[in-house]
C-alpha cells in the first residue's frame, strides 16, 4: 500500500474538515473493500478519515415506525440488532449472510451503501423498503441515491451518517450467492410496506441494484410465490459473465423472488 | 507515522509505524508473531483471522492504527500453560495437514463455539460449515476440521 495519513475524528464536522484538508483524503468504515483496493492500487488516498469514532454512527434505534440505523453499523451488529430484528428482520437476516462472520464485525452499512457494489446485498433492501439515506448534509431517497454500478448520489466529501428505513408489514431477502466471493451471482428483496410493494434486484443488472416492475405488478395483486409464477423476466439489461449468462440470472431472479415471498 | 499501543495476548504493546501498516504486518513483523498466517493478503482465506475486543477479524483488513486500545488475541495467546481445548480436538481429530490455515481455523473455531454458547444456539456440524465460510483450506476437505470443532464445543 502506498503511504496514508491516519485520522479519527470524534465529530462530523472535524471530519468534514480533515477530508477537505486532504489531497486525496477518503473515508474509512470497515476498510472490507477500501483496503482491498487500495492494495491493489485502485485506491491511493492520501488520507484516511475513519468515521467510527463519530458520536452516533453506531447502533440502530426506532423513531416512531421508523428504523434508523447509524452508518458505521457493522453488519453483525445490524443482524444481532433486538430493534432491526423485530420490526424488520428480512434486513436482520439480510445483514446476516453479507460474507463470513470476520467481514460482518467489520463492515459496515453505510460503507456498503457508498461503494454501490452491483453485487452487494444492501443496496436491493434500500431500493425495496423505499429507504432513506441521510447524509451530513441531506437526506437522499434510495430511489435517487443509487445511480448505476459504483455510482452514487453522494458529492465529494459528503458522509453518510444513518438510513431510515419505514418498517414494512412484510420483507425477506434471498440470495443465490457467487461461492467464491460470496456475494449475489442474483439477490431479490421482496417488501410490502409503506411505500407498497417493490421488489429489488441486485447482482444481475448491468447499471447496478434495479426495481422489477413485472414482479412488483403481480405481487400488488396477489402475495404469494405462486402469483409470480406467469412473470416474464427478461434478460435485457442483465450481466453476462464466467459466472453465469444473462438467460441463468433470468431465471434466478424468479426463484429468488419466489423464495423471498415465501420466507417474508 | 503513529505510536499505536493495544493490548496483544495480555501484554500491552506499543510500536512506531507507518499508518498503512495492517494488523497482520504489524502483528509479524513488529512484534514477531509469526502464528498469524497470511493466505491470499485479499480478506478471502482467513488463515489471518485473530480476535479484536473479542471479535473474530482478518489482520489483513484491518488498519493497526485504527486498533489503538484495542485488545487483540492471536493464536499465540490461546494456550494458557496447556493447550487451548480447540487446539487439542484438532490434534486428536487430525484437524490439520499442512497447519498453513490451521491459526486462522482454530481462532474461528473458538470465535463460533463462544459466539453460539452466549447466544444459548446449537453449533451443528451444519453451522459449522456455515460459520467457515471465510476460512480456506487446501489440505484436508474440511471434514476433519469439522469434527475438530465439534469436538472443542463440546468440551468448551
Ligand atoms: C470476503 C468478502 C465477502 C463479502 N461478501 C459480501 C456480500 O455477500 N454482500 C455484500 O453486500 N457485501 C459483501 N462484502 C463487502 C462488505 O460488505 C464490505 O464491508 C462493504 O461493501 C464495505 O463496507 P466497509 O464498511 O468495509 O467500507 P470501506 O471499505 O471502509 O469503504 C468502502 C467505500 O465506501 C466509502 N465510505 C465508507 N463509509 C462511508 C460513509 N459513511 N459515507 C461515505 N462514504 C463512505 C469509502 O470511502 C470507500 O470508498 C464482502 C467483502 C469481503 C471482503
Ligand atoms: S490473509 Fe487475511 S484473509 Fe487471507
Ligand atoms: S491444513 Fe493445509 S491449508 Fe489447511
Amino acid at each position: 500500500m502506498y503511504p496514508v495519513k491516519y485520522h479519527k475524528p470524534n465529530t462530523i464536522d472535524d471530519a468534514v474538515a480533515a477530508l477537505a484538508a486532504g489531497e486525496e483524503a477518503m473515508v474509512l468504515a470497515g476498510g472490507q473493500t477500501l483496503l482491498a483496493t487500495m492494495k491493489q492500487h485502485l485506491a491511493s488516498p492520501s488520507d484516511l478519515v475513519d468515521i467510527r469514532g463519530i458520536d452516533g454512527m453506531v447502533g440502530a434505534c426506532i423513531d416512531g415506525d421508523t428504523l434508523v440505523i447509524g452508518a458505521a453499523t457493522t453488519h453483525a451488529e445490524v443482524a444481532g440488532s433486538a430493534v432491526v430484528r423485530k420490526h424488520c428482520p428480512g434486513l436482520a437476516a439480510l445483514a446476516g449472510n453479507i460474507g463470513d462472520p470476520a467481514v460482518r464485525n467489520m463492515g459496515t452499512i453505510g460503507g456498503s451503501l457508498a461503494n454501490n457494489d452491483p453485487a452487494a446485498c444492501y443496496p436491493s433492501a434500500m431500493l425495496a423498503l423505499g429507504a432513506t439515506i441521510v447524509t451530513n448534509t441531506r437526506q437522499i431517497s434510495a430511489d435517487d441515491y443509487f445511480q448505476g454500478m459504483f455510482a452514487t448520489a453522494l458529492e465529494e466529501g459528503e458522509i453518510i451518517t444513518s438510513v431510515r428505513v419505514d418498517a414494512p408489514a412484510k420483507a425477506a431477502y434471498a440470495k443465490f450467492a457467487q461461492p467464491a466471493s460470496l456475494f449475489a451471482l442474483v439477490g431479490v428483496f421482496v417488501a410490502d410496506g409503506p411505500h407498497g410493494v417493490r421488489v429489488a434486484v441486485t447482482g444481475a443488472g448491468d447499471d447496478g441494484v434495479f426495481r422489477h416492475a413485472g414482479l412488483e405488478a403481480a405481487l400488488a395483486s396477489d402475495w404469494s410465490a405462486g402469483a409470480l409464477d406467469s412473470v416474464d423476466v427478461s434478460e435485457d439489461g442483465l450481466i453476462s459473465d464466467i459466472h453465469g449468462s444473462a438467460d441463468y440470472r433470468a431465471h434466478l431472479i424468479k426463484v429468488m423472488a419466489k423464495r423471498a415471498v415465501a420466507a417474508a | 507515522m503513529t505510536n499505536v499501543k493495544m493490548k496483544v495476548n495480555g501484554k500491552t504493546v506499543a510500536r512506531e509505524v507507518p499508518d498503512e501498516t495492517l494488523l497482520s504486518e504489524f502483528l509479524r513483523e513488529h512484534l514477531r508473531l509469526t502464528g498469524t498466517h497470511i493466505g491470499c493478503d485479499t480478506s478471502q482465506c482467513g488463515a489471518c483471522a485473530v480476535h479484536v475486543n473479542g471479535k473474530m477479524v482478518k489482520a489483513c483488513t484491518a488498519l493497526a492504527v485504527s486498533l489503538e486500545g484495542a485488545e487483540v488475541t492471536t493464536i499465540e495467546g490461546l494456550a494458557n500453560g496447556e493447550l487451548h481445548p480447540m487446539q487439542v480436538a484438532f490434534h486428536d481429530n487430525h484437524g490439520l495437514q499442512c497447519g498453513f490455515c490451521t491459526p486462522g481455523m482454530i481462532m474461528a473455531g473458538v470465535d463460533m463455539v463462544n459466539r453460539y454458547k452466549a447466544e444459548g444456539r446449537e453449533l451443528t456440524s451444519e453451522a459449522i460449515r456455515h460459520e467457515l465460510e471465510g476460512n480456506i483450506c487446501r489440505c484436508t476437505g474440511y471434514h476433519n476440521i469439522v469434527k475438530s470443532i465439534e469436538d472443542a464445543a463440546a468440551k468448551m
